[in-house]
This record gives structure tokens, C-alpha cells and sequence, in this order.
């Protein structure tokens, strides 16, 4: 059964089985072993992202396609439904008109997009992209009176799935992470502590929400699993790896190039629709800005392109190290600042600065571990498994010496 | 009679003729005629002899022919502003496109360096302000000329390591230039924020360059106009900046060198020549003249951000494609239609600007796919 | 025969994932004109592209004047005083004559007296000085990639097709050029097609073919032997003429 579902592109790795185990239950049961709205955002952004970072994979990974538009159709989606609700008034219907449009929006344009990119040379496509990106968030931020300019927009989100509707009964939560922070710092007092990790899951309609995101996120990601191991994508994969030979081939690289754009532009309008029905707020800058769009880029790449499962894991890493690695940061610099010499280099280590530390990082992992973080684990574990029938091999060659 | 005929549409056949041939032979020329024409025209072209008959009906003149209610003066300070934005972008650019056409190589981190250059300018100006403040002619061009030298000697010395220890080892492959470079220019711009901290910094403008020279009205078709100094000082500079650069592109060794390099890197090392070492000079010089357009920038606008680098890149890949990836004439030309559409259309609809910039490179590579002047590559 | 100025020594070498040379060992002696021939694909130009560095060397070593110079970059090997015209004559067609011809004067100012000798050579070169290169016929240009080569006095010129789709006449032209420079005691590592052309120029030969010298003597003798023509070129001089 596991083959169907994952379409039998495993994992191929004990650690990455491992992780993604621990995320799909952190994610599942998230709303009941996290306490706080932090973590209850940062989970909700987590499920977007891997849509995101998904099918943005499939586009970079699958196909080498380096667009820097892609969050444009993320915002095609976040304003289209924003916008229907602000004009149709907060409805189910509104949802489904403003998907549906937006969709269609997304569609054409990433047509022309993907024509665009069989005109250009690859390099001239992600700057054009990035031009054309930009244009489109120039004219959100001047077409105020329907989009709300800078300030953005509210989302207004039918009653049901907001923090308004309340289902009477709640249901109790064990904080995971402030169990075991007590058990490690008070470990004398566990009764103690246990008692107080017990907190309260209040079931309103944003807990709904979530785990409608959560469903979708995973529904759409094994669909783009499916997606990259049917002969499609095996066919992208051919086009990467050489596209003369592709063509000569018979394959018209052209429709596959430009099914790839619309398909992964589609996907990303669905993570916007998502992202303005999640975070119920949205502007410019936290749908459309230049430095999301290189955020997107940072956790495919972390993650590793061209793994799918690498979406899962990088946007998670990124997410969490945006959200916490500060406080940690902040906690070494406030460290520094009390010691002698250190002092001086406190300045790189302060709360504001993990993106300087997730730079370097980054540069250092496109050198290093250019197939990221999945592409490593799954090198590993190929090299145990390598050593491993090495050594049986070997043992079989003394067994037959000796016997 | 009918010798008579086949003149007569030799004639205006060859009219068309020379004007396709202008048109595919100097496509910058064209464009910038085009542009300026247009404008032109609005702004000689009398607002009453359009509007004239909705005025006498005392009813609304319909938008577009509002436009041309554009006066001669107007366009003046307009094309030389837009001059002036246009020049001070070639100077950010011309590094990029370069590097570009020389090794292929594509640095998303530019824009970095070009943050980087407008807060080393800034902490000179601020540090020096009593010069600025002074009103005397030598003191603000020690300003001047120390902070702009400030700004190229960091960003110059930047480029080094960045050439050395981000782009070196993904020669040839865009895919991972792309990455790395963005990872640069993060690093850069958090290190703007270590250095100089998270709040924007103000540039005092020397006195002398503050205000506007205007023309006495008894100066016929321009009296009256009124055009900011700092802008005439950035047209003058960008203009002896292209010269020197044209200069050193078609009479000097390294000119020929750095021609025959974006034709073919191969045969240039063939020849003899260390191709590396002629690329991370051009880098350098590129980097330091980001740093310089960084500075000039700065003080234009009199306030500085980290991110500053970052919102200018998209003019300066605008500028690039636009004006073919690797050529420094279409760099400059496509720079000047850029600031020059800001201006116009900044005028006519302030909030199209951003959208008339990128138009002009779609519009433009629908055109032409390789940009106004493109560079040929074996 | 003559010392080796430049010798290869079981020479390997892949381009991407394609092995092209395998084993290639070749002795060029000083002051003669060697011609490699062989078919399509055999490796001559590949190897010409070795000794310059500009393909990877797998394994094996290439010598110049006695010293290893096998990995080292291109640009040295080109000082050690070593030129090449590539296949498609590399010259740079934004370039005036003049400037193509200073570039290779790597050394500093062109010699006058040399480049008299280059324009008695290729009189065009005179003609066209201040001309950009990419608007000469494909002779001149030809032309100009020799002219190149030897402005400044090389030891070792590596050259690859020069006649390939040029006209009868022009042919002659290059041939009486490259007869004037044997007469200098250049040292020529040549790949041909042409056998005629070949013929009339070469003192030492090597065939090529699959990667490695399958053959290697006089020239005289290989033009004397069909037999052994008929074997390594799959060709007969009594059918050309």
C-alpha cells in the first residue's frame, strides 16, 4: 500500500524515513503537542510552504526552469480569494470563485510564461521572470483601492473557519517540547511538570482550518510524487539531463516545459489561496517580496532539488530556523555580550542576524552538498548499503577461501 | 514617364528602405528617437490646438489629450533628470553586464555591492559633513571625491574575495551561479546590517549640491527651467565614466583583450593571455563601479537601506537585458531609456513607472530576443 | 631523423563522458612539417586540443623541448612559445586585422620587419589591416589565423585544417605560404584531410584512427607505398589524379 501512495519513490534513506515520519506526526498532531499561537502559525506555514517549495521543485529540480515568478502566482492566489471575500462577502462561494479565477489567471499567464521561456536563453528567463515578478508587485502596491496597497489586506474568512466559530467541547493538548524543557531543567519535579504540560486544544474553526491546509498539502504532494514518477516525469527527467537528445527522441519538449510552468504555477495559486485563508492577512511583502521569493528558493535548495521530499524537509528546517533560530541566536549574543573579548563579534551572532548564518550556511551547502540535505542522507545511506554487500561479499570470498 | 514612376518608388521605396536599415542598425538610436520624439511632440505641440474644441464647449478634455499639456520646459528638466537617474544605473550595470559577456557569468549579488558602496559613501559624507556643510567648492569636491573613492576602494576590495571565494568554484555551471550569488548577496546585505545596523542612514547632502540651477526666462525655449545640481553633476560624471570606459574598450590593450574575451575566452588564453586574471580584474573594477553607482545613488536619494541594492537590481537587469547581456554601448543606451521612462511616464502616470520599466524590456525583447545590441559568441 | 621537439606518451583523454584519445604516442621532430591525418572523428583534433591544454589529460604526458608540460593551462603552454589555429579558425571577428594580429603579439609591439615578411605572405593582410576580421572571405580569414600564429617567432605551430572549404586557388596560396615557412625551420604539427595537399608539404606522417597513431614514417614513403594508403586512408592516389 505504501507503494501506491508514495507512487514507490521511498525515501531510500533510514534518517530521511525517520524525519519525514517525525514531520507528517508533527504536523498531524501538531495542534495538540505545540502550545502558542508561534507554533501554531509556523505549523500552518510549514503546510503552505510544502506546496510551495513543492511544486517550485518541480519547475527547478525536475526540469532546471529557474523562475523567479513563481511567488507571483502564489500571489495570484492569495489576492484572488482575498479579494473575492472582500467583494462577494465571507462565503464559501466567495472561496471557490476567487480559487477558481485565480486559477484561470494562472493559467494564462503561465502559458505565456512558459512561451516566453522556449524565446530566451534559460539565464535570460530567470531575469526576466524576476522583472516581470516585480512588475506585478509594483502594480498590487499601486492598485490600492482593490488590494489595499502596502497596508495589504484582510482576509475575511467565512465565520467557520475562523477563530470566531467555536465548537463547544475542548480537548486537551500535551506540550511536547515544554514537557521535556521541564524534565531536563527541574528533572526532580516530573509529576510536576507533567501535570503542567497538559494544556487545552480549544476546537474553533482556525484548528479546522489547519488540518484543511494540512490535508491538502499532503493530498497535493503525493499527487506531485505521482506526478514525477509517471512516465511524465520521467520524460522531465530526460529533457534535464539533455534536451537535444530528448527532442531527438521525439519528445516536443516544448509542451512538457510548458505543462510543467502551468502545473507548478497552478499548485503555487492553491498555496496562495491557502496562505490568505491561514494567516487571514496578507500585503506585498509576506506574499510577494523579492526576499520570499529567494526564501522559496533557500529551502528547495536546502532541502534538495529535485527530491520532492526535499520540499518537505527544507521548508520545515527553513520555517523553523526563521522562527526560533532567532531566539537561539539572540541567546548566544546576549551570551557574548557578557564575556570578555567576544564582546566584539556579538553583533553577528543577534536575534535580527540568523539570515546572515542561513546564508552562509547556504553557500557553503551549494558547494558542499549540492544535492542538499535529502540528496546527502540518501548518499549515505547508499554508501552503507555499498559497504554493507562490500563486506557480505567479502565474507562470502573467505567463506569459500576457508571452506 | 514610366523611367519617371520607377524613380519615383525607387525613391520612396528607398526611404522605407533606409529607415528599416536605420532601424536594425542602430535599434538604440531608434528606440531613444521613439521615445524622445514622442514626448517631444507632446511637448511642442500646443495643449490648445488639441484641446481647443472641448475648451470652447466647456466641456472635459479627454484624458489622453491632457497629456499634452506637457510644456517644453518640462521635457527639458524631465529628459535631463531622466539623463541623469539613466546615467547613474549605466554605472551600476555596465560591472554586470560585463562580467556577463566576458566569463558567462551571471552575479545576482551585484545589487549587494551596490548597498555596500551607498553606506561606505554615506559614512564618509556623514563623518565629513562640516566639509559638505562648508559651501566651499574645493571641500565639497574633497567630499566628493573621497567618498566616492571610499566606496570603490571597499567594494573594489569585496569584489576580490567575492570573485576568489563565491564565484570561483561554479565557473560554467548558471544553475549554481544563481544560488550562490543570491546566498552572496544575502551575506552581504546582513553585513551591512552587523556593520552599519538595522535603521536607515541619512546622507547630508554638501551644501553646493543641494537646490537647482535655474535658467533666466530670457532664455528662449528653456527659461525658466529649473534643474537640480546634484542631477547635473551625475549626468557630467556618467558622461566622462562612458567615455573613459569607451575609450579604454576600443584603444587600449585590455580593450581589445576584453573584446576578443567575450567573443572567445578559449582563444584569448591560446594567444597566451590568463584569462582569469583579466576576468577578476574586470569583476573588481565592476564591483568597485557598483559601489560607485551605490554611492552616487545614495546621496541623490539622501538616505541609504540595505536593501536599497536589491530594489535597484531590477532596473540594473532591466538595463542588462534590455540593452543585449554583455554590451557596454546597449548598457548605456538601454540605462538612459530607462531613467528617461521613469521620468516621462513618472510624469504623465507616477504610479506606472515601475510597470513602464519592465514594458520597455518586454516590448523590446519581443523585438529583439537578444536585447538592442546584442554581443555574437562562438 | 631529427631530435623530438614535442613527443606524447601513451596520451588518454575524454570530453565529457566520451573517451576520445586512447593512447596516443607521437614523436614531432624539430624543424619538419609532420602532417596527422586519419578520418572523421579519429581524434587528430582532439589531440591538437591536448597538447594545448584545452582538453583534460586522463592519463599519460606530453613533452615540449624535454619538459613535462602535461595539465599545465593554456596559457602557458601558448608562452612556452607553442601556437595553434584551431578547426574554424578562432579569430576574433569583432576584432580588426590589426588588432587580432597585435593580441597575438603577446610579447609586446609587433616587429616590423616580421610583419613584412606576414604581408608578403598574405598580401590581403595589408590590404584589410585596419578592416574588422569578420568581414574577410573565408580564405583571408584563414589567412589571418596563420598570420597570427606566426607573427611572433614560435617554436612549435599546431595547426588543424586549414584548407577545409576553401577554394582551389586559395589552397595553392596557403601551400606556397606554408612552404615559405619550412624554408624558416618552423616546426609544423598539421592535420589535414586533403592528401593532395598533405603530400606536397609533409616530411613526417602519423595516421590516426580510434584514438590512437595507427602509423608513423616519412612522408615520402607513405607516398610512394598505395598499398599502405589503401590500408590506412582507405584511399588511392591513382583514383584522385
Amino acid at each position: 500500500m505504501m507503494h501506491s501512495i508514495l507512487s514507490g519513490d521511498f525515501p531510500r534513506s533510514r534518517v530521511l524515513t525517520g524525519l519525514l515520519i517525525a514531520i507528517f506526526i508533527g504536523l498531524a498532531l501538531g495542534p495538540f503537542l505545540f502550545g502558542g499561537t508561534v507554533a501554531f502559525r509556523t505549523m500552518g506555514l510549514i503546510c503552505v510552504f510544502i506546496i510551495v517549495v513543492a511544486s517550485y521543485d518541480l519547475m527547478l529540480g525536475y526540469t532546471h526552469v529557474v523562475s523567479f515568478a513563481h511567488l507571483m502566482f502564489f500571489g495570484f492566489g492569495a489576492y484572488g480569494v482575498a479579494m473575492a471575500l472582500d467583494a462577494m462577502g465571507s462565503n464559501f462561494t466567495a472561496i471557490f470563485v476567487g480559487l477558481g479565477a485565480s486559477l484561470a489567471l494562472s493559467v494564462v499567464v503561465a502559458l505565456l510564461l512558459g512561451l516566453l521561456s522556449l524565446r530566451v536563453k534559460a539565464i535570460f528567463f530567470a531575469l526576466v521572470t524576476l522583472a516581470i515578478a516585480f512588475a506585478f508587485m509594483v502594480l498590487v502596491n499601486q492598485l490600492y483601492f482593490i488590494t489595499g496597497g502596502e497596508d495589504g489586506m484582510r482576509v475575511a474568512v467565512p465565520r467557520e473557519l475562523g477563530p470566531a466559530f467555536r465548537m463547544d467541547d475542548t480537548w486537551t493538548g500535551f506540550s511536547l517540547v515544554g514537557w521535556l524543557w521541564g524534565v531536563i531543567t527541574n528533572p526532580l519535579a516530573v509529576a510536576e511538570v507533567t501535570r503542567e504540560a497538559f494544556f487545552d486544544v480549544r476546537m474553533n474553526g482556525r484548528l479546522l482550518m489547519y488540518y484543511v491546509t494540512f490535508v491538502l498539502a499532503t493530498g497535493l504532494f503525493l499527487f506531485m510524487l505521482r506526478l514525477v514518477n509517471s512516465p511524465f516525469g520521467k520524460v522531465l527527467l530526460a529533457i534535464r539531463e539533455n534536451e537535444f537528445r530528448a527532442e531527438a527522441l521525439g519528445y516536443r519538449t516544448v509542451y512538457y516545459r510548458t505543462a510543467v510552468v502551468v502545473i507548478a504555477s497552478m499548485l503555487a495559486t492553491v498555496g496562495g489561496v491557502l496562505f490568505a485563508l491561514v494567516t487571514r492577512y496578507i500585503t506585498p511583502e509576506s506574499t510577494l517580496d523579492f526576499e520570499l521569493a529567494v526564501f522559496v528558493l533557500l529551502m528547495c535548495v536546502i532541502g534538495g532539488m529535485g527530491t520532492l521530499y526535499g520540499s518537505v524537509v527544507g521548508a520545515t528546517v527553513f520555517l523553523i530556523a526563521q522562527n526560533y533560530l532567532q531566539d537561539l541566536l539572540g541567546g548566544v549574543s546576549d551570551w557574548m555580550e557578557a564575556m570578555p573579548l567576544l564582546h566584539y563579534v556579538a553583533g553577528l551572532f543577534g536575534a535580527d542576524r540568523w539570515l546572515l548564518w542561513f546564508g552562509v550556511l547556504f553557500v557553503l551547502s551549494v558547494y558542499f552538498f549540492p544535492t542538499g540535505i535529502v540528496g546527502q542522507l540518501r548518499t549515505w545511506a547508499a554508501e552503507r548499503e555499498r559497504r554493507r554487500q562490500g563486506k557480505a561479499v567479502a565474507e562470502g570470498e573467505t567463506a569459500e577461501q576457508t571452506g | 514617364m514610366s523611367a519617371n514612376i520607377s524613380t519615383m518608388n525607387g525613391s520612396s521605396g528607398g526611404l522605407r528602405q533606409r529607415f528599416a536599415a536605420f532601424r536594425d542598425g542602430y535599434p538604440h538610436f531608434f528606440v531613444l528617437g521613439l521615445m524622445v520624439g514622442v514626448m517631444l511632440l507632446l511637448a511642442l505641440v500646443p495643449y490648445r490646438t488639441v484641446a481647443g474644441p472641448w475648451l470652447q464647449a466647456g466641456e472635459e478634455v479627454p484624458a489622453l489629450l491632457q497629456l499634452f499639456r506637457l510644456g517644453f520646459t518640462t521635457w527639458f528638466t524631465l529628459t535631463v533628470s531622466g539623463m541623469a537617474m539613466g546615467l547613474m544605473i549605466f554605472i551600476m550595470s555596465s560591472g554586470m553586464t560585463l562580467t556577463f559577456g566576458l566569463m558567462s557569468v551571471l552575479n545576482l549579488g551585484h545589487g549587494g555591492f551596490i548597498s555596500f558602496g551607498a553606506f561606505c559613501g554615506a559614512t564618509v559624507v556623514a563623518y565629513l559633513s562640516h566639509w559638505g556643510g562648508s559651501g566651499s567648492l574645493m571641500l565639497t569636491t574633497g567630499v566628493l571625491i573621497l567618498a566616492f573613492f571610499y566606496a570603490m576602494l571597499i567594494t573594489g576590495a569585496l569584489g576580490i574575495f567575492f570573485e576568489r571565494v563565491v564565484i570561483r568554484p561554479v565557473y560554467g555551471d548558471h544553475l549554481k551561479q544563481i544560488l550562490v550569488t543570491i546566498g552572496g548577496a544575502i551575506i552581504l546585505m546582513e553585513l551591512i546590517h552587523v556593520i552599519w545596523g538595522p535603521t536607515d542612514l541619512p546622507v547630508p547632502r554638501p551644501d553646493l549640491l543641494r537646490g537647482a540651477v535655474i535658467f533666466h526666462d530670457g532664455v528662449p525655449l528653456i527659461g525658466g527651467a529649473a534643474i537640480e545640481i546634484y542631477r547635473l553633476m551625475a549626468v557630467v560624471v556618467g558622461l566622462i565614466l562612458y567615455a573613459l570606459m569607451q575609450l579604454t574598450i576600443s584603444r587600449t590593450k585590455v580593450g581589445v583583450l576584453i573584446r576578443a574575451g567575450v567573443e572567445s575566452t578559449e582563444m584569448v588564453e591560446v594567444q597566451g593571455y590568463r584569462i582569469r586574471m583579466l576576468f577578476l580584474a574586470v569583476f573588481v573594477v565592476g564591483s568597485a563601479l557598483a559601489g560607485l553607482g551605490g554611492a552616487m545613488w545614495g546621496m541623490y536619494e539622501q538616505i541609504v537601506n540595505a536593501h536599497m541594492g536589491e530594489h535597484l537590481m531590477i532596473m540594473v537587469i532591466v538595463v542588462i537585458i534590455t540593452g543585449g547581456l554583455g554590451s557596454i554601448t546597449g548598457c548605456f543606451y538601454a540605462a538612459i531609456l530607462v531613467g528617461l521612462i521613469n521620468l516621462y511616464v513618472g510624469y504623465l502616470e507616477p504610479r506606472l513607472a515601475g510597470i513602464a520599466t519592465v514594458g520597455l524590456m518586454v516590448a523590446v525583447l519581443m523585438w529583439r530576443p537578444q536585447g538592442l545590441i546584442p554581443v555574437l559568441r562562438h | 631523423m631529427a631530435e623530438s621537439l614535442l613527443s606524447l606518451t601513451d596520451l588518454h583523454a575524454n570530453i565529457g563522458q566520451y573517451h576520445i584519445l586512447h593512447g596516443v604516442n607521437l614523436e614531432v621532430p624539430r624543424g619538419e612539417l609532420t602532417v596527422l591525418l586519419g578520418r572523421n572523428g579519429a581524434g587528430k583534433s582532439t589531440t591538437l586540443r591536448t597538447i594545448m591544454g584545452l582538453t583534460q589529460v586522463s592519463r599519460g604526458t606530453v613533452r615540449f623541448k624535454g619538459e613535462d608540460i602535461t595539465g599545465a593551462a593554456t596559457p602557458g603552454i601558448a608562452r612556452r612559445g607553442i601556437a595553434f589555429v584551431p578547426e574554424g579558425m578562432g579569430i576574433f571577428q569583432l576584432l580588426s586585422v590589426r588588432e587580432n594580429m597585435e593580441l597575438a603579439a603577446a610579447s609586446g609591439p609587433i616587429d616590423p620587419q616580421r610583419l613584412e615578411w606576414v604581408f608578403e605572405l598574405f598580401p590581403p593582410m595589408k590590404q584589410f589591416w585596419d578592416k574588422d576580421a569578420g568581414n574577410l572571405s573565408g580564405g583571408q580569414k584563414q589567412m589571418l589565423a596563420i598570420a597570427r600564429a606566426i607573427i611572433e617567432p614560435r617554436e612549435l605551430l599546431l595547426i588543424d585544417e586549414p584548407t577545409k572549404g576553401l577554394a582551389p586557388s586559395i589552397i595553392n596560396d596557403l601551400r606556397d605560404a606554408f612552404i615559405d615557412l619550412k624554408d624558416q625551420e618552423a616546426t609544423i604539427l598539421l592535420v589535414e584531410q586533403n592528401f593532395n595537399f598533405a603530400r606536397a608539404l609533409g616530411q613526417s606522417v602519423a595516421v590516426m584512427d580510434d584514438g590512437a597513431v595507427v602509423h608513423a614514417g616519412q612522408m615520402a614513403a607513405l607516398a610512394e607505398d598505395e598499398a599502405l594508403q589503401q590500408e590506412l586512408l582507405g584511399l588511392s592516389l591513382g583514383a584522385h589524379q
